[in-house]
């Protein structure tokens, strides 16, 4: 929102615009008050050096057809020579010239330059070179009966002034008007607002535009007046100026004075020509499907049974209401008599029908906050005693409609504001009768006890409904600032809970295994799961930005594996990424089946790489699963990888990448991979170990090779060996694996190293030899032979 | 017998002296200290000797050579060890500079790092980390936080919506959490106050990429409710913050604003050392129906919210350009972290 400085200062004295420090103090206040000035905008101060000048006579040069060589006279007599390219002036024009010395608003300094060694002492200037105007065609021209060598602001009677560009929010729909703004500051800074109605004087005949509201719930309230002995011209120069000035372009005198009235109540309005409006009469009414109308901006807009219109006798469409007039009926230079519509609609079908039709004017952002309705009849006064500057013959003729619905909201509501509940949400005791007297200041009556006050808010406060809302208003005008800063409780500790640790661990154990962390894009396009060899079912966002980034993802792996032809395509072979990002597979639940899932892919390796990932996530949050190689999960290579199961849940996928998959993500390396549910290997709770004593007996190791079929996981004999020597087993690796044609195809050989203990004393030959006939035993259960050594 | 055993020591000092490594060393010990050696020899000798005087200065002598040569054996071999120590040392002598790497650590994504320092710096003021879910009910992200169908404010969030259809439900009322508040809500719903909660989390808006804008980033969200909370606890912890996060030559400030979920509300602004302010994130007062919607009664306790980008934490600490580049898993941009 815009906010002319002269414009608050015609309800207050606020501050001088040339003041730089009150008007820094303004800006101030409003920021403290909760309308946030984003920027302040000098105007009018003029480019110092910039004087009227008189044209004395132009002409062209033969070497330079582009330029005119023009001499002006800047008030001291003298002839001076300038060059310019800009040939709408002739003599007897009065122009800016800017002297030489000039600093421009753009930078540029004015130096004695030449052309084919003819100096110019200064430059004329256009509107757009001063910001005047925006317009940059041609040379500035000033009222020729103006003197020379005067400031050019002077001679344009442009008074400095000051733009606040105010971010309101939406709960203050007041503040998108001056007087809104005005009430606000003037209470902040105890002064008081002139702000007393001048009423218009009604007379002559009685005409009256009649009005039928057939949406009620949409139109609480719709009145018409009719002006007679309207001319349409320009506007005074100080409302074309005032309008300019707060960013809208002045068209004519009754357009001006319609913007005028809403910039400063609040008060959207439109004048209709009443002679072009058939049956003289207005009614409010719901669009039939498929209805048209051209609004002013010329575009024809399809409507719909949700779009309200505001229709004439004839029922003809003539606006879109509480957004925009339509073209036919609009003011032109024929128009002598005016029907004034002043009205009230729903901010919610407002909202609706601007968005459908994404269609935003000064009106619809105003109706759609919500508008005073109350502030019509100022605002009709207003209308007038402005129109009647350039109208000296304006007549407002008595029998002005005024027809309301039961949807118009009261003019007062009342809502109670306890003393202790103030006190507590701003943890400062102001006291009952301070409280009042703010809220006095900005129109919300109150009376009452010390403990509770009774609080009647003013129309132009929509947003204001509860108590907390009161809360607020005290808490604004006391200012956020002098509240004290106090720290809640000091009995309380924060903590990361057990999963949350785990969590930042499992990172630190990738990092330091040399993983970076990536963050690819959660959502996928239709067919990347497909390609990623993962079939079934996923959920879509119904409204993407783009197709490609609709899909939600049920697996980690398609954007990691994007992120490894990325870098693969950019000469980085062999990256190792992971990612820890939540998937969401579609439940038949309230929400989604979302789950935190832990991604790895280590680009350019083999599946035993991922395998010892694992083992290191495993060992890390101690945590286990077993690799289950019979069914080695959607999307990876068969015969190099396994599920990972823990009981009867699914914890994910360890080993390779199927090369299909690889190759329809365009990764020319295999990658190891790991995906596995975080969420899940977080739950399982820390364990926490006892101690024991380390043992002091002797130790001793026992080599033992085995032959067994490709068929059985190694870790079935594992297993066994583990049993067989029982509690005597302090470690056991597996050191050595070897197939050879000598052992015959499918079969290798697995060598393990088992560390033996007996922690009561020392282990006797006989006892090794027992725990190595154990193993022998249980080896040929799952079909190992021992080898003979 | 003296000369004899004279002689004997002799021989075996000077094959002491000879001795040019441990090994020859210990050659010469086994020679001449060994059970055939020459003093051992003579050793068998003292019984022939009658004179007991005789027989004990023999014997006094015997001990006095097995004791120089015993003795001049330990010197040689700290001698020998010594050099062959000092020759080992010599030669492998190895140039470390030669064994330089760029290390091979990963790197963590910025944003995480940003996001466990925020965490952080809320663990030490006594908040703990919540957490919810990235798909969330049309009711925990707007509904409950004051913004009822039809809300104006709804429509500022650019929602993100979702086909899953919950059993007896409708479509259009899953969506993306558009912001990390419903976290406040399904806070209050399971845990009992005093609740002092962050929740950090990734959030989702409609908002076509470009270099400050991210359809997909992540906020943090803190939450106290407790009873007697007032705004000057929050604009004290707020201020807390500041100093922990940014710096104790770090101030803020809150100036009113407008959230359908908090009353009043407040944007809050960060003042650098030099003076200038920065934007930083909106807070205020819990509002009483979002207190209700949390299963509490707002007369009883009350509390304070306030959430900010995390993103823009990484991108201002580590001066990143446009923001999409934190998000392009590009090797080369993330190892520079």
């Amino acid at each position: 929102m815009k906010i002319l400085l002269s414009w608050l200062n015609s309800f207050a004295d606020f501050a001088d615009p040339t003041d730089a420090e009150a008007v820094a103090a303004i800006a101030a206040d409003l920021t403290s008050l909760g309308l946030a000035v984003e920027e302040v905008i000098p105007l009018g101060q003029g480019v110092d050096g910039v004087v009227s000048a008189r044209v004395l006579r132009v002409e062209t040069h033969p070497d330079a057809a582009k330029v005119r060589r023009v001499w002006v006279d800047a008030g001291d007599g003298a002839e001076r020579h300038v060059w310019c390219g800009a040939s709408n002036m002739e003599a007897g024009d009065l122009v800016p010239l800017a002297t030489l010395g000039t600093a421009m608003p753009d930078g540029r300094l004015i130096e004695r330059r030449g052309i084919l060694g003819i100096d110019s002492e200064g430059m004329l200037c256009s509107g757009a070179e001063l910001g005047v105007d925006d317009d940059g065609s041609g040379i500035l021209l000033l009222d020729s009966d103006a003197a020379p060598g005067r400031p050019y602001t002077e001679v344009l009677g442009l008074d400095a002034d000051v733009l606040f560009d105010l971010d309101v929010t939406r709960n203050r729909p007041d503040c998108w008007s001056h007087l809104g703004v005005a009430r606000d500051l003037a209470a902040r800074r105890g002064v008081a607002l002139r702000n007393a109605p001048i009423e218009a004087r009604r007379g002559g005949i009685e005409r009256s535009v009649p009005v039928e509201i057939l949406a009620a719930d949409r139109c609480g309230r719709f009145t018409t007046t009719v002006l007679s002995g309207v001319t349409v011209t320009q506007s005074p120069a100080w409302i074309r100026r005032r309008l300019a000035s707060a960013g809208m372009r002045p068209i004519n005198n009754v357009v001006d004075v319609s913007n005028m009235v809403m910039l400063e109540l609040g008060q959207p309005n439109h004048a209709y020509d009443l002679d072009r409006l058939g049956g003289g009469s207005l009614r409010v009414r719901l669009a039939a499907d498929g209805e048209t109308l051209v609004t002013l901006d010329g575009v024809e807009r399809t409507l719909d049974g949700s779009d309200l219109l505001i229709c004439d006798g004839d029922d003809r469409p003539v606006g879109l209401g509480g957004v925009m007039g339509g073209l036919d009926s609009e003011i032109s230079e024929a128009t002598t008599t005016v029907a004034l519509e002043m009205a009230w609609f729903s901010s919610r079908g407002v909202m609706e029908t601007a968005a459908r039709h994404s269609l935003r004017s000064e009106a619809s952002a105003r109706y759609e906050r919500g508008v005073d309705p109350y502030v019509i009849d100022r605002a009709i006064d207003r209308f007038v005693e402005l129109l009647s500057e350039s109208c000296p013959d304006l007549l407002t003729h008595s029998g002005g409609v005024d027809v309301r619905s039961d949807h118009l909201p009261a003019l007062r509501r009342e809502t109670s504001l306890r003393i202790s509940v103030l006190d507590r949400v701003l943890g400062v005791a102001l006291g009952s009768q301070r409280v009042a007297e703010m809220l006095g200041s900005i129109g919300f009556e109150t009376s009452g006890s010390d403990a509770e006050l009774k609080v009647t808010i003013p129309s132009w406060r929509p947003d204001a409904t509860e108590e907390i809302d009161i809360v607020e208003e005290v808490a604004r005008l006391h200012g956020y600032e002098n509240l004290g800063r106090t720290v809640p409780r000091a009995d309380v500790f924060g903590h990361l809970t057990p999963a949350q640790q785990r969590r930042r661990l499992t990172r630190e154990v990738l990092v330091g295994l040399g993983v970076s962390e990536a963050m690819p894009n959660p959502f996928l396009a239709p067919g990347d799961l497909a390609r990623a060899g993962l079939e079934g079912d996923f959920l879509s966002i119904t409204n993407p930005l783009a197709v490609e980034e609709s899909a939600l993802r049920t697996s980690l792996r398609p954007g990691l594996l994007a992120a490894v032809a990325y870098n693969e395509s950019h000469r980085r072979d062999g990256v190792s990424l992971f990612e820890i990002g939540h998937v969401y597979p579609p439940a038949e639940a309230e929400l989604p089946a979302e789950a935190e899932v832990l991604g790895v892919v280590l680009a350019g390796r083999e599946a035993p790489a991922a395998v010892a990932l694992w083992d290191e996530i495993c060992a890390a949050l101690g945590v286990g699963a077993q690799l289950d190689q019979s069914t080695p999960g959607p999307g990876m290579h068969p015969t190099r990888s396994a599920t990972l199961r823990a009981g009867r849940d699914e914890l994910g996928v360890v080993g390779e990448i199927h090369p299909n998959v690889l190759a329809e993500f365009g990764v020319a390396e295999r990658v190891a991979v790991l995906e596995v549910r975080l969420d899940v290997l977080l739950e399982r709770g820390e364990r926490v170990s006892t101690a024991s004593p380390v043992p002091r007996t002797p130790s001793s190791d026992l080599d033992l090779a085995f032959l067994l079929d490709d068929s059985v996981p190694a870790e079935r004999l594992t297993k066994a060996l583990k049993q067989a020597a029982a509690n005597r087993l302090v470690s056991l690796e597996l050191f050595d694996v070897f197939r050879g044609e000598s052992l015959g195809v499918g079969r290798r050989s697995l060598a393990y190293r088992l560390r033996l203990q007996d922690p009561a004393g020392s282990l006797t030959e006989a006892d090794i030899s027992a725990i190595r006939g154990a193993c022998a035993a249980g080896a040929q259960r799952v079909g190992a032979t021992l080898r003979a050594q | 017998m003296t000369p004899e055993i004279d002689e004997a020591r002799g021989a075996a000092l000077t094959a002491i002296t000879q001795a040019a490594t441990v090994a020859d060393l210990e050659r010469v010990v086994a020679e001449h200290l060994g059970k055939r050696g020459a003093l051992a020899g003579l050793k068998k000798g003292l019984g022939g000797i009658a004179d007991p005087e005789a027989r004990r200065a023999a014997g006094a002598a015997m001990h006095a050579a097995r004791t120089a040569v015993e003795e001049a054996v330990e010197q040689r071999r700290d001698e020998l060890a010594g050099a062959e120590t000092e020759q080992r040392i010599t030669e492998e002598r190895l140039d470390l500079t030669e064994f330089r790497s760029d290390g091979s650590r990963g790197h963590l994504h910025i944003v995480t790092q940003a996001w466990q320092r925020l965490e952080d710096v809320f663990l030490g003021l006594g908040f703990s980390v919540a957490e919810g879910p990235e798909v969330e009910t049309d009711w925990h992200n707007f509904e409950a936080l004051n913004m009822g169908e039809g809300h104006p404010a709804r429509g500022e969030f650019d929602t993100l919506f979702v086909d899953h259809v919950p059993p007896g439900g409708r479509l259009g009322t899953t969506l993306l959490r558009t912001h990390t508040s419903p976290v406040q809500i399904r806070t209050m719903l399971t845990q009992e106050p005093p609740i002092y909660v962050v929740a950090p989390g990734r959030v989702f808006r409609r908002d076509t990429p470009d270099a400050t804008h991210m359809p997909v980033f992540h906020q943090i969200e803190g939450l106290v409710v407790d009873r007697g909370i007032s705004m000057t606890d929050l604009a004290g912890t707020i201020e807390a913050f500041t100093k922990a996060f940014f710096g104790a030559g770090f101030t803020s400030r809150l100036r009113p604003s407008y959230f359908p979920f908090t009353e009043p509300s407040a944007e809050f602004d960060i003042q650098r050392p030099d003076g200038s302010w920065l934007e930083l994130g909106g807070c205020g007062m819990v509002h009483p129906s979002v207190i209700r919607a949390g299963g509490l009664d707002p007369d009883e306790w009350s509390g304070f919210a306030f959430g900010f980008g995390i993103d823009r934490m990484a991108v201002m600490r580590h001066g990143v350009a446009d923001i999409r580049d934190m998000y392009v898993n590009d090797i080369r941009f993330v190892e520079q972290f």
